[in-house]
């Protein structure tokens, strides 16, 4: 617990304040942009609609890395890794479909077409869901964390195949694009990139609170079997 | 080399220890009957000495390799809690399966031997979900001692069992000593399992209370080990 | 005792023990028959639409029976502790794996081809117009979900809810193979053969079943000895 406190915290609250500063600024920033010609104030959500996105993949590749740690190390801490990001890489994915579905049901009158790019974040994130199910499932913490970075392992081969067959299928039957369209003004890029590295750091932020909440949840669970045995 | 070597090993589930620092030893030919209370953590050392799961810390070998590797789990023979035996196949066709799963060279015949040394010649060809306790226990022995094992590890073997089977495991057991196997048993039934133990070790919430030769007072009051080293 | 020996023995195992209860393999076909008989009700059975999309039914049939068929894989070794005297013997998690999705895949496909008929009856669908290319889809789409499905099977044979959660896991990560097997299907029962436009999906599917049949391979040994 001692290695939590101290410059640990202290690096962690910059960070989070560091990313309201930035969040801030960047909304101010993008409210005074000009509308885009074709779609009007709601375009602007393409700043947070596609860095969510992002920020999610970012997150199921460090949960990959940290689950195949596991299975090598069997060092537990890889372990809290995985399910912290994942958990955090979830919510992120679950703005985007928000947000996409914002985004549909102003543009096109629709909260849900089967657009390719929001199918496959559906479908992604019902993936990851599903593994964090797993987890609720079984019990003992070995058999939960080996059983859970193996699933990482099936679950993050999938997403590209995914992604590649649904917009397959999309060609296949083709649909109006759900939102892009509209045009993204080059001198928008430095926004959006700002708006990419808050976004990165807010999720940072989350996933060591959650990886902190994770190692307290592990000392509880050995305690309560300590005092079982006695 | 020891037929079975317990070296420093600790288990943990999650963060909690089953097993503590856990050292014992046995040579070919000796019986080393592993004594304690419910939750001391014989299954779990059982458990890890046939490899079914690996330890936290230390190691376990078995004829000087770790259990897991194929060739000495051919040496291994184990009986858990279940017999594990398939209602749905006949007694003859189970046998077969772990004979040709174990690589022997002429399975159905060795089946056949094992069937007439537990007493099931006559219901080879029945399912096993007909036949009654006792006889699903002789099967169980008879599956556990079919490719000639080495080293038995024997999970409360005598627990629940009618006098007929008893009588066949002991008498097994005793040939399996005679002919330098090796044999670690768990057991609450202190009498059986002394009679034809060698070494005797007293788990007590994980750790070895107590490891020693087996002693004609041990075998005259069983209870004393508790009393001594157990905890209440 | 060779790798492939050892693979036959557990799938002959498998085959024989279901063969003689039939538990798994009737109601694998019963939920087939009352899918396809649901489908009828909410999709009229004779509408030019429903022949096109029928195909796609298919497999949702197949994938929902054959949960009955997976789920048992495993699950069959738990009465009396068998799995413990499989995973004791000196055969490797891959043959003890590989074998088992063997014994799947032959009881899959029995359904399905018992199926197959019925639907065609059913739904006025004739299926046999391409039928070595409709015949290679069914290989290659059962095959995904049985490698996923016995993998599954392996993973929540001791957990809670295990019935619950061999779906949930299967279906979401067997999506891309599913949607290639039920285009193929569609198009192959509209009459059209296989040809650069669909091959695509094809090469999909193999693809899929090669990656996760090496993946499995390669991990059920942790997923069955931790």
């Amino acid at each position: 617990m001692n290695e939590n406190s101290g410059w640990a915290n202290k690096v962690l609250y910059l960070a989070g304040v560091v990313a309201m500063v930035i969040l801030a600024r960047d909304i101010n920033v993008i409210a005074r942009l000009p509308q885009e010609a074709q779609q009007g104030a709601i375009f602007k959500i393409i700043f947070f609609h596609v860095p969510v996105a992002i920020t999610a993949m970012i997150a199921a590749a460090v949960a990959l890395i940290a689950s195949v740690l596991f299975l090598i190390t069997r060092n537990f801490r890889y372990d809290a890794l995985a399910v912290a990001v994942t958990e955090v890489g979830l919510a992120f994915l679950a703005a985007n479909l928000v947000t996409g579905s914002i985004w549909g049901r102003i543009i096109w009158g629709q909260w849900w077409a089967w657009d390719a790019r929001l199918t496959s974040a559906l479908v992604c994130w019902i993936l990851y869901a599903a593994y964090l199910m797993l987890r609720r499932a079984v019990e003992e913490p070995t058999q939960r964390a080996t059983f859970a970075a193996v699933w990482s392992i099936f679950s993050f081969i999938d997403v590209p195949i995914v992604i590649f067959s649904i917009k397959w299928w999309r060609t296949q039957h083709p649909q109006p694009v759900f939102w892009g369209g509209g045009s993204f003004p080059p001198d928008w890029t430095a926004v959006f990139l700002w708006n990419m590295l808050a976004l990165v750091l807010i999720a940072t932020v989350m996933t060591v609170v959650r990886l902190r909440q994770e190692d307290a949840q592990r000392e509880l669970d050995s305690l309560r079997r300590t005092a079982h045995a006695m | 080399m020891s037929a079975v070597a317990v070296e420093g090993v600790w288990k943990f589930y999650g963060d909690y220890p089953a097993l503590r620092d856990v050292r014992l030893e046995a040579e070919a030919g000796a019986c080393l009957a592993l004594i304690g209370r419910n939750g001391a953590g014989k299954t779990t050392l059982l458990r890890l000495l046939a490899g079914f799961s690996r330890p936290g810390r230390g190691e376990v070998r078995i004829c000087g390799t770790i259990p897991r590797d194929p060739a000495t789990r051919r040496r291994i023979g184990f009986i858990g809690h279940g017999i594990s035996v398939y209602d749905e196949l006949s007694a003859m066709e189970n046998l077969t399966l772990f004979g040709r799963l174990y690589g022997l060279a002429n399975p159905r015949k060795t089946a056949g031997e094992w069937l007439e040394r537990t007493g099931l010649e006559r219901v080879a060809g029945g399912l096993v979900r007909e036949f009654s306790r006792g006889m699903r226990q002789r099967l169980a022995v008879a599956r556990a001692f079919l490719h000639s094992p080495s080293v038995l590890l024997l999970d409360e073997p005598f627990t629940a069992l009618d006098d007929r089977a008893i009588a066949v495991l002991q008498g097994l057991l005793g040939e399996a000593l005679a002919e330098g196997r090796t044999i670690v048993m768990s057991t609450h039934q202190l009498r059986e399992a002394l009679e034809l133990a060698t070494h005797v070790a007293l788990l007590n919430r994980g750790s070895v209370a107590f490891s020693g030769d087996r002693t004609p007072e041990m075998v005259a009051d069983p209870g004393f080990l508790y009393a001594r080293y157990g905890e209440g | 005792m060779g790798f492939l020996r050892q693979v036959m023995v557990v799938a002959v195992k498998d085959l024989r023990a279901e063969l003689r209860t039939k538990e798994a393999l009737n109601g694998a076909l019963a939920f087939a028959l009352v899918i396809l008989l649901l489908f009828a009700f909410a999709f009229d059975p004779t509408g030019d639409t429903t022949r096109e999309i029928s195909g796609g039914l298919l497999w949702i049939v197949f994938a929902f029976a054959g949960t009955l068929i997976l789920n048992r894989s495993f699950a069959r070794e738990l009465p009396n502790d068998c799995l413990d005297a499989l995973i004791a013997a000196p055969i490797s998690g891959a043959a003890l794996f590989l074998g088992k999705a063997i014994a799947n895949y032959v009881l899959l496909l029995a359904v399905e081809l018992v199926s197959l008929p019925v639907f065609g009856i059913f739904y006025s669908v004739r299926w046999t117009q391409q039928l070595p290319e409709l015949l290679l889809v069914l290989l290659l789409g059962t095959w995904a979900l049985t490698v996923l499905g016995t993998m599954t099977s392996a993973l929540t044979v001791n957990i809670r809810l295990r019935e619950v959660m061999l779906p949930m896991l299967t279906y979401p990560v067997l999506v891309p193979a599913l949607m290639g097997a039920m285009q193929l299907t569609m198009t192959l029962i509209a009459g059209t053969p296989i040809n650069a436009e669909n091959v695509m999906w094809l090469k999909m599917l193999a693809g899929f079943d090669l990656i996760y049949t090496a993946v499995s391979l390669v991990l059920v040994e942790t997923v069955l000895v931790g």
